[in-house]
């Protein structure tokens, strides 16, 4: 399964915000904590648009990002 | 196999240490694992312990009184933190958290000030090491001062450059804002900004760096 946003259950207030503006909605409110839950269709949180992290006001939710060098010839 | 002897010798303070003198000095270390979100160290508290990080990634930081939060270090494997005030102060200069599962191998003030009278090859590695703490600090005061939020964003992309197969720590938006001293909106423009430019591309979660010539000149930094 592909890299999903990470949710911090202990800073999680369950208040839902992350999962409203979720583009791919993959995210729930189960027992008053945000969670992920994958589609059958897809493989989850295809666009890592990053909205979940910016909303959330406790910062519970990581969106995190991977540096990588591309190998072109102005990069060697 | 011994592990603990393995982490001290790939601490630089410990450099040039013969085998018998890691022998005699491993009896003062302890392990300590934490996992993601754990705070290793609270700023303020009594500066007691030097840690070295063996496995993961701990950031060094500092919070104001809102709430802001400023990445001071990201400490990996190989390097320590809390050096400085162990070695001067009283007190912790900044927290460390936890970004993901972490291994540290710590020492209480008290025992590394024992082994630093014993060894003074250790002193003198310790001198080098406060003496790079100065130059990151000075580094960081540069950035904030001299550098706009996109240059600093560049600065941050180009130091956490991977080539897709070594490990590197990845970086959430919040992050790179904590660590440039702006707030998240602020480094998402910037990336927006570089991506439009064609300096980065965006991949889901990676940012792949397109045009590093151009990156380097807006961070400021020389190839």
């Amino acid at each position: 399964m592909a890299d999903m946003p990470q949710i911090d259950v202990e800073k999680c207030n369950g208040c839902g915000l992350c999962a409203s503006v979720c583009s791919c909605q993959i995210i729930a409110i189960v027992d008053s904590k945000a969670v992920i839950i994958p589609r059958n269709d897809c493989s989850g949180c295809r666009q890592w648009c990053t909205l979940c992290e910016d909303i959330c006001p406790n910062k519970a939710i990581y969106c995190a990002f991977e540096v990588v060098m591309e190998n072109t010839p102005e990069n060697l | 196999m011994n592990t603990r002897i393995e982490y001290i010798q790939m601490m630089p303070h410990f450099s040039g240490l013969s085998s018998s003198e890691y022998d005699s000095i491993k009896q003062h270390f302890y392990e300590k694992k934490v996992s993601k979100g754990e705070i290793l160290l609270f700023e303020g508290d009594a500066a007691d312990t030097l840690f070295f990080v063996i496995e993961g990634v701990v950031k060094v930081f500092k919070t104001s009184a809102d709430g802001k939060e400023q990445i001071l270090q990201i400490i990996r494997p190989g390097e320590s933190f809390n050096d400085v005030p162990v070695f001067g102060g009283e007190s912790n200069l900044a927290s460390a958290e936890a970004m993901g599962n972490v291994v540290t191998c710590a020492i209480k003030k008290s025992d590394m000030e024992v082994i630093i009278r014993e060894y003074p090859r250790v002193a003198a590695n310790v001198i080098q090491i406060l003496s790079q703490r100065v130059t990151q600090l000075v580094s960081l005061v540069e950035d904030l001062s001299f550098r706009n939020v996109t240059g600093r964003v560049a600065k941050v992309l180009l130091e956490y450059a991977g080539n897709g197969s070594d490990e590197k720590p990845r970086l959430t938006q919040q992050e790179m804002a904590a660590m440039i001293g702006t707030a998240r909106e602020m480094v998402g423009r910037s990336l927006k900004t570089l991506e439009e430019e064609g300096t980065i591309r965006m991949e889901r979660n990676r940012v792949i760096i397109t045009n590093q010539e151009t990156l380097m000149a807006l961070a400021g930094t020389n190839k």
